[in-house]
Protein backbone atom coordinates (compact mmCIF):
# COMPACT_ATOMS: atom_id res chain seq x y z
CA UNK A 1 0.00 0.00 0.00
CA UNK A 2 3.06 1.97 0.00
CA UNK A 3 3.31 1.75 -3.62
CA UNK A 4 0.16 3.12 -4.45
CA UNK A 5 0.54 6.36 -1.73
CA UNK A 6 3.91 6.62 -3.68
CA UNK A 7 2.96 6.58 -7.35
CA UNK A 8 -0.53 8.24 -6.83
CA UNK A 9 0.42 10.50 -3.69
CA UNK A 10 -0.12 13.61 -5.55
CA UNK A 11 -3.53 12.57 -6.95
CA UNK A 12 -4.93 11.25 -3.51
CA UNK A 13 -3.55 14.52 -1.55
CA UNK A 14 -5.40 16.59 -4.83
CA UNK A 15 -8.99 14.90 -4.07
CA UNK A 16 -8.79 14.77 -0.23
CA UNK A 17 -8.10 18.48 -0.02
CA UNK A 18 -10.86 18.46 -2.17
CA UNK A 19 -13.38 16.76 -0.57
CA UNK A 20 -12.17 18.25 2.51
CA UNK A 21 -12.55 21.86 0.85
CA UNK A 22 -16.00 21.07 -0.42
CA UNK A 23 -17.02 19.79 2.73
CA UNK A 24 -15.61 22.41 5.04
CA UNK A 25 -18.30 24.72 3.60
CA UNK A 26 -19.65 23.77 6.94
CA UNK A 27 -16.55 25.01 8.86
CA UNK A 28 -17.67 29.09 8.74
CA UNK A 29 -14.12 29.49 8.12
CA UNK A 30 -12.51 28.50 11.70
CA UNK A 31 -10.11 26.69 9.25
CA UNK A 32 -8.02 28.62 5.88
CA UNK A 33 -8.11 26.38 2.60
CA UNK A 34 -4.31 26.84 2.89
CA UNK A 35 -3.59 25.57 6.54
CA UNK A 36 -5.82 22.80 5.69
CA UNK A 37 -3.77 22.32 2.40
CA UNK A 38 -0.55 21.97 4.32
CA UNK A 39 -2.19 19.54 6.68
CA UNK A 40 -3.21 17.19 4.35
CA UNK A 41 0.03 17.33 2.11
CA UNK A 42 1.99 16.47 5.69
CA UNK A 43 -0.05 13.99 6.63
CA UNK A 44 -0.05 12.10 2.96
CA UNK A 45 3.76 12.51 3.71
CA UNK A 46 4.37 11.41 7.21
CA UNK A 47 2.25 8.33 6.25
CA UNK A 48 3.89 7.34 3.05
CA UNK A 49 7.17 7.72 5.07
CA UNK A 50 6.07 5.29 7.69
CA UNK A 51 3.64 2.61 5.94
CA UNK A 52 6.94 2.63 4.23
CA UNK A 53 8.18 0.40 7.49
CA UNK A 54 5.17 -1.25 8.70
CA UNK A 55 2.67 -3.45 7.23
CA UNK A 56 0.04 -3.76 10.11
CA UNK A 57 -2.27 -1.48 11.76
CA UNK A 58 0.07 -0.87 14.98
CA UNK A 59 0.08 2.84 15.30
CA UNK A 60 1.90 2.71 18.60
CA UNK A 61 5.47 1.72 17.18
CA UNK A 62 8.33 4.23 16.65
CA UNK A 63 7.67 4.29 12.93
CA UNK A 64 4.36 6.20 13.73
CA UNK A 65 5.51 8.64 15.91
CA UNK A 66 5.62 11.76 13.68
CA UNK A 67 2.40 11.02 12.61
CA UNK A 68 1.08 10.94 15.86
CA UNK A 69 2.29 13.93 17.09
CA UNK A 70 0.85 15.12 14.20
CA UNK A 71 -2.46 14.50 14.68
CA UNK A 72 -2.07 15.26 18.00
CA UNK A 73 -0.86 19.00 16.73
CA UNK A 74 -4.12 18.88 14.48
CA UNK A 75 -6.41 17.59 17.36
CA UNK A 76 -4.92 20.36 19.65
CA UNK A 77 -5.64 23.35 16.70
CA UNK A 78 -8.93 21.70 16.13
CA UNK A 79 -9.74 22.65 19.45
CA UNK A 80 -9.42 25.62 19.91
CA UNK A 81 -10.29 26.26 16.82
CA UNK A 82 -13.98 25.21 18.08
CA UNK A 83 -14.11 21.81 16.05
CA UNK A 84 -16.46 19.29 16.92
CA UNK A 85 -14.75 15.57 17.51
CA UNK A 86 -16.73 14.02 14.42
CA UNK A 87 -15.60 17.13 12.15
CA UNK A 88 -11.87 16.75 13.78
CA UNK A 89 -12.32 12.76 12.97
CA UNK A 90 -13.71 13.26 9.89
CA UNK A 91 -10.54 14.57 8.69
CA UNK A 92 -9.08 11.54 8.40
CA UNK A 93 -11.90 9.60 7.61
CA UNK A 94 -12.38 11.77 4.98
CA UNK A 95 -8.70 10.39 3.21
CA UNK A 96 -10.33 6.77 2.62
CA UNK A 97 -12.94 7.76 -0.64
CA UNK A 98 -9.65 8.95 -2.49
CA UNK A 99 -7.23 6.17 -0.82
CA UNK A 100 -9.52 3.80 -1.84
CA UNK A 101 -10.34 5.03 -5.13
CA UNK A 102 -6.32 5.02 -5.93
CA UNK A 103 -5.96 1.51 -4.46
CA UNK A 104 -8.48 0.21 -7.02
CA UNK A 105 -6.91 1.99 -10.11
CA UNK A 106 -3.48 0.19 -9.19
CA UNK A 107 -5.00 -3.46 -8.56
CA UNK A 108 -7.16 -3.15 -11.65
CA UNK A 109 -9.04 -6.52 -12.30
CA UNK A 110 -7.72 -8.09 -8.80
CA UNK A 111 -10.81 -8.14 -6.81
CA UNK A 112 -8.65 -10.14 -3.75
CA UNK A 113 -5.54 -7.97 -3.71
CA UNK A 114 -8.11 -5.08 -3.79
CA UNK A 115 -10.53 -6.15 -0.98
CA UNK A 116 -6.96 -6.80 1.12
CA UNK A 117 -5.69 -3.60 0.57
CA UNK A 118 -8.48 -1.84 1.16
CA UNK A 119 -9.08 -3.89 4.54
CA UNK A 120 -5.51 -3.08 5.45
CA UNK A 121 -5.72 0.62 4.45
CA UNK A 122 -9.12 0.85 6.55
CA UNK A 123 -7.46 -0.77 9.90
CA UNK A 124 -5.18 2.08 9.34
CA UNK A 125 -6.66 4.93 8.90
CA UNK A 126 -9.36 3.80 11.64
CA UNK A 127 -6.39 3.38 14.12
CA UNK A 128 -5.32 7.16 13.12
CA UNK A 129 -8.81 8.32 13.33
CA UNK A 130 -9.40 6.94 16.63
CA UNK A 131 -6.30 8.57 17.90
CA UNK A 132 -7.12 11.69 16.50
CA UNK A 133 -10.68 11.80 18.50
CA UNK A 134 -8.46 10.52 21.21
CA UNK A 135 -6.04 13.58 21.43
CA UNK A 136 -8.64 15.50 20.71
CA UNK A 137 -10.51 14.29 24.03
CA UNK A 138 -7.05 14.59 25.72
CA UNK A 139 -7.16 18.54 24.67
CA UNK A 140 -10.85 19.25 25.94
CA UNK A 141 -9.44 17.51 29.02
CA UNK A 142 -6.84 19.58 29.51
CA UNK A 143 -8.58 22.58 29.08
CA UNK A 144 -11.17 21.80 31.28
CA UNK A 145 -8.95 21.21 33.90
CA UNK A 146 -7.30 24.45 33.74
CA UNK A 147 -10.46 26.50 34.03
CA UNK A 148 -11.20 24.36 37.13
CA UNK A 149 -7.96 25.07 38.24
CA UNK A 150 -8.57 29.00 37.09
CA UNK A 151 -11.95 28.76 38.97
CA UNK A 152 -10.47 27.45 42.42
CA UNK A 153 -8.34 30.22 42.37
CA UNK A 154 -11.08 32.71 42.04
CA UNK A 155 -13.80 31.60 44.24
CA UNK A 156 -11.89 31.89 47.68
CA UNK A 157 -11.95 35.32 48.07
CA UNK A 158 -10.79 36.31 51.88
CA UNK A 159 -12.26 39.57 52.67
CA UNK A 160 -12.13 41.65 55.74
CA UNK A 161 -15.28 42.79 57.13
CA UNK A 162 -14.58 44.43 60.02
CA UNK A 163 -11.28 44.91 62.57
CA UNK A 164 -10.83 40.44 63.54
CA UNK A 165 -13.19 39.42 61.42
CA UNK A 166 -12.79 37.89 58.39
CA UNK A 167 -15.85 36.73 56.02
CA UNK A 168 -14.81 33.94 53.20
CA UNK A 169 -17.96 33.36 50.60
CA UNK A 170 -17.81 30.27 49.06
CA UNK A 171 -19.45 30.18 45.25
CA UNK A 172 -19.80 27.00 44.13
CA UNK A 173 -19.96 22.96 44.90
CA UNK A 174 -17.65 22.35 47.53
CA UNK A 175 -15.53 19.11 47.63
CA UNK A 176 -12.33 18.52 48.67
CA UNK A 177 -10.13 20.04 46.93
CA UNK A 178 -12.07 23.11 47.33
CA UNK A 179 -12.42 22.89 51.05
CA UNK A 180 -8.86 22.34 51.30
CA UNK A 181 -7.92 25.56 49.41
CA UNK A 182 -10.81 27.22 51.70
CA UNK A 183 -8.94 26.26 55.09
CA UNK A 184 -5.43 27.20 53.92
CA UNK A 185 -6.15 30.24 52.37
CA UNK A 186 -8.40 31.36 55.90
CA UNK A 187 -6.43 29.95 58.07
CA UNK A 188 -3.29 31.72 56.80
CA UNK A 189 -5.70 35.05 56.24
CA UNK A 190 -6.48 34.50 60.42
CA UNK A 191 -2.50 34.14 61.55
CA UNK A 192 -2.13 37.18 59.06
CA UNK A 193 -4.75 39.43 60.25
CA UNK A 194 -4.95 38.16 64.03
CA UNK A 195 -9.04 38.04 63.19
CA UNK A 196 -10.98 36.36 65.78
CA UNK A 197 -14.05 35.01 64.08
CA UNK A 198 -14.46 34.34 60.42
CA UNK A 199 -17.51 34.55 59.09
CA UNK A 200 -17.76 31.11 56.45
CA UNK A 201 -20.86 32.35 53.97
CA UNK A 202 -22.45 29.66 51.81
CA UNK A 203 -25.29 31.30 50.26
CA UNK A 204 -23.57 30.96 46.96
CA UNK A 205 -23.09 26.45 48.22
CA UNK A 206 -25.49 24.95 45.53
CA UNK A 207 -26.30 21.97 47.85
CA UNK A 208 -25.27 21.21 50.71
CA UNK A 209 -24.55 16.69 51.42
CA UNK A 210 -23.03 14.63 54.20
CA UNK A 211 -19.53 15.27 52.30
CA UNK A 212 -19.78 19.06 51.95
CA UNK A 213 -21.22 19.37 55.68
CA UNK A 214 -18.03 17.60 56.91
CA UNK A 215 -15.82 19.73 54.94
CA UNK A 216 -17.50 22.66 56.83
CA UNK A 217 -16.99 20.53 59.86
CA UNK A 218 -13.48 20.18 59.32
CA UNK A 219 -13.07 24.12 58.73
CA UNK A 220 -14.93 24.96 61.73
CA UNK A 221 -12.82 22.48 63.74
CA UNK A 222 -9.26 24.00 62.02
CA UNK A 223 -10.32 27.71 63.41
CA UNK A 224 -10.84 26.76 66.79
CA UNK A 225 -7.74 25.17 67.46
CA UNK A 226 -6.21 27.99 65.74
CA UNK A 227 -8.55 29.96 68.36
CA UNK A 228 -10.72 31.62 66.21
CA UNK A 229 -14.66 31.48 66.27
CA UNK A 230 -16.29 30.43 62.85
CA UNK A 231 -19.29 31.51 62.57
CA UNK A 232 -21.60 29.64 58.98
CA UNK A 233 -23.62 32.23 57.64
CA UNK A 234 -26.27 31.98 54.49
CA UNK A 235 -27.61 28.75 55.65
CA UNK A 236 -31.01 28.23 53.26
CA UNK A 237 -34.44 27.08 54.34
CA UNK A 238 -33.95 23.95 51.92
CA UNK A 239 -30.45 23.74 53.15
CA UNK A 240 -31.03 23.59 56.32
CA UNK A 241 -34.06 21.00 56.01
CA UNK A 242 -31.32 18.83 54.08
CA UNK A 243 -28.78 18.91 56.92
CA UNK A 244 -31.66 18.14 59.16
CA UNK A 245 -33.22 15.38 57.21
CA UNK A 246 -29.66 13.90 56.90
CA UNK A 247 -29.01 13.51 60.16
CA UNK A 248 -25.43 15.79 59.74
CA UNK A 249 -24.86 17.02 63.68
CA UNK A 250 -24.15 20.88 63.31
CA UNK A 251 -24.32 21.30 67.00
CA UNK A 252 -21.64 23.43 68.62
CA UNK A 253 -21.31 25.31 65.47
CA UNK A 254 -22.99 28.74 64.90
CA UNK A 255 -25.30 29.05 62.22
CA UNK A 256 -26.89 32.18 60.70
CA UNK A 257 -30.01 32.49 58.03
CA UNK A 258 -27.83 35.63 56.26
CA UNK A 259 -24.71 37.43 56.88
CA UNK A 260 -25.88 40.48 58.41
CA UNK A 261 -27.00 38.15 61.28
CA UNK A 262 -23.53 36.76 61.33
CA UNK A 263 -21.64 40.17 61.61
CA UNK A 264 -23.95 41.80 64.45
CA UNK A 265 -23.22 38.29 66.03
CA UNK A 266 -19.39 38.84 65.37
CA UNK A 267 -19.36 42.56 66.56
CA UNK A 268 -20.95 42.13 69.89
CA UNK A 269 -18.19 38.81 70.06
CA UNK A 270 -15.81 41.68 69.68
CA UNK A 271 -17.04 43.95 71.92
CA UNK A 272 -17.50 46.08 68.79
CA UNK A 273 -21.37 47.68 68.05
CA UNK A 274 -22.80 49.62 65.42
CA UNK A 275 -25.37 52.31 65.77
CA UNK A 276 -28.13 52.62 63.55
CA UNK B 1 18.58 14.91 77.67
CA UNK B 2 17.22 18.23 76.34
CA UNK B 3 13.53 19.05 78.08
CA UNK B 4 11.21 22.47 77.42
CA UNK B 5 11.57 24.73 79.57
CA UNK B 6 8.30 25.80 81.61
CA UNK B 7 8.40 29.27 83.41
CA UNK B 8 6.35 30.60 86.20
CA UNK B 9 4.36 33.74 85.81
CA UNK B 10 2.71 34.28 89.25
CA UNK B 11 -0.33 32.00 89.33
CA UNK B 12 0.12 30.90 86.02
CA UNK B 13 2.85 28.63 83.72
CA UNK B 14 3.88 29.29 80.42
CA UNK B 15 5.29 26.79 78.33
CA UNK B 16 6.80 27.47 75.03
CA UNK B 17 7.27 24.20 72.54
CA UNK B 18 10.74 25.90 70.42
CA UNK B 19 11.45 22.66 68.86
CA UNK B 20 10.50 19.82 66.88
CA UNK B 21 9.11 17.20 69.86
CA UNK B 22 10.02 13.68 69.81
CA UNK B 23 7.64 11.60 72.06
CA UNK B 24 10.15 10.95 74.71
CA UNK B 25 10.59 15.05 75.16
CA UNK B 26 6.62 14.99 75.16
CA UNK B 27 6.38 12.53 77.75
CA UNK B 28 8.34 14.04 79.88
CA UNK B 29 6.99 17.86 79.68
CA UNK B 30 3.85 16.07 80.81
CA UNK B 31 5.33 14.74 83.34
CA UNK B 32 6.98 18.14 84.47
CA UNK B 33 4.10 20.08 83.75
CA UNK B 34 1.78 17.71 86.20
CA UNK B 35 4.82 18.31 88.77
CA UNK B 36 5.25 21.92 87.85
CA UNK B 37 1.75 22.54 88.53
CA UNK B 38 1.09 20.51 91.77
CA UNK B 39 4.22 22.51 93.24
CA UNK B 40 3.71 25.88 92.32
CA UNK B 41 -0.37 25.25 92.62
CA UNK B 42 -0.79 26.96 89.35
CA UNK B 43 -4.20 28.33 87.91
CA UNK B 44 -3.70 28.43 84.30
CA UNK B 45 -1.32 26.64 81.66
CA UNK B 46 -0.10 28.08 78.80
CA UNK B 47 0.56 26.19 75.83
CA UNK B 48 2.26 28.03 72.86
CA UNK B 49 2.62 25.77 70.07
CA UNK B 50 3.38 28.78 67.61
CA UNK B 51 7.12 27.49 66.50
CA UNK B 52 5.86 23.86 66.20
CA UNK B 53 5.82 23.23 62.36
CA UNK B 54 4.80 19.23 62.76
CA UNK B 55 2.67 17.39 64.51
CA UNK B 56 1.50 13.62 64.53
CA UNK B 57 -0.80 12.16 66.47
CA UNK B 58 0.70 11.28 69.46
CA UNK B 59 2.03 15.10 69.85
CA UNK B 60 -1.91 15.88 69.08
CA UNK B 61 -2.70 13.77 71.85
CA UNK B 62 -0.85 14.94 73.97
CA UNK B 63 -1.75 18.24 73.94
CA UNK B 64 -5.48 16.95 74.85
CA UNK B 65 -4.09 15.14 77.71
CA UNK B 66 -1.76 17.74 78.92
CA UNK B 67 -5.53 19.81 79.10
CA UNK B 68 -7.09 17.54 81.18
CA UNK B 69 -4.39 16.54 83.62
CA UNK B 70 -4.00 20.34 83.57
CA UNK B 71 -8.20 20.89 84.56
CA UNK B 72 -7.79 17.90 87.23
CA UNK B 73 -5.36 19.64 88.89
CA UNK B 74 -7.09 22.48 89.21
CA UNK B 75 -5.36 24.55 86.37
CA UNK B 76 -6.66 26.00 83.37
CA UNK B 77 -5.10 25.14 80.06
CA UNK B 78 -4.66 27.33 76.89
CA UNK B 79 -3.82 26.13 73.67
CA UNK B 80 -2.17 29.29 71.67
CA UNK B 81 -0.45 30.21 68.14
CA UNK B 82 -1.38 27.02 66.67
CA UNK B 83 -0.10 27.29 62.93
CA UNK B 84 -2.73 26.33 59.70
CA UNK B 85 -0.85 23.47 58.70
CA UNK B 86 -0.91 22.05 61.67
CA UNK B 87 -4.57 22.58 62.73
CA UNK B 88 -5.10 20.77 59.20
CA UNK B 89 -3.05 18.24 60.40
CA UNK B 90 -5.23 17.81 63.13
CA UNK B 91 -8.46 17.66 61.78
CA UNK B 92 -7.51 15.56 58.60
CA UNK B 93 -6.00 12.96 61.64
CA UNK B 94 -9.74 13.28 63.69
CA UNK B 95 -8.21 14.95 66.61
CA UNK B 96 -10.58 17.89 67.10
CA UNK B 97 -9.62 18.03 70.61
CA UNK B 98 -12.66 19.03 72.54
CA UNK B 99 -12.64 20.23 75.35
CA UNK B 100 -9.12 22.10 74.69
CA UNK B 101 -9.36 25.64 74.98
CA UNK B 102 -7.25 27.60 72.24
CA UNK B 103 -6.21 31.08 71.71
CA UNK B 104 -4.74 32.76 68.16
CA UNK B 105 -1.37 34.09 70.07
CA UNK B 106 0.17 34.37 73.53
CA UNK B 107 -1.51 37.70 74.10
CA UNK B 108 -5.51 36.50 73.83
CA UNK B 109 -4.53 33.36 75.39
CA UNK B 110 -3.39 35.23 78.57
CA UNK B 111 -6.70 37.51 78.67
CA UNK B 112 -8.68 34.40 77.64
CA UNK B 113 -7.28 32.45 80.83
CA UNK B 114 -7.54 35.52 83.14
CA UNK B 115 -11.18 35.58 82.26
CA UNK B 116 -12.01 31.52 82.35
CA UNK B 117 -9.88 32.17 86.01
CA UNK B 118 -12.13 35.02 87.16
CA UNK B 119 -15.21 33.34 85.90
CA UNK B 120 -14.74 30.19 87.85
CA UNK B 121 -13.15 31.69 91.00
CA UNK B 122 -16.84 32.18 92.35
CA UNK B 123 -17.87 27.99 92.07
CA UNK B 124 -14.17 27.13 92.07
CA UNK B 125 -14.24 25.64 95.57
CA UNK B 126 -15.12 22.26 94.49
CA UNK B 127 -11.89 21.43 92.73
CA UNK B 128 -8.99 21.83 94.92
CA UNK B 129 -5.21 22.35 93.52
Amino acid sequence: MSNVLKKSGKEIHAAWARDLTSSQAATKGRISTNELDQQTSEFIQLLTAASEHTRGADITGSDFKAIRDFLDGVSRSRVQQGFSSDETAMFIFSLKKPYFAALRSDAGKDADALAEQVWKATELLDALGLHTVKAYQKSREEVINRQQREMLELSTPVVKLWDGILAIPMIGTLDSARTQVVMETLLNKVVETGAQIAILDITGVPTVDTLVAQHLLKTVTALRLMGAECIISGVRPQIAQTIVHLGVDLQGVVTKANLADALALALKRTGSSLKS
Amino acid sequence: MEHIPILRMGDFLLVTIQVDMHDQMALKLQDDLSNAIQKNASKGVLLDISTLEMVDSFIGRMVADISGMGRILGAETVLVGMQPAVAITLVELGLALPGVATALNVERGMALLRRKIDGAGSDADSTTG
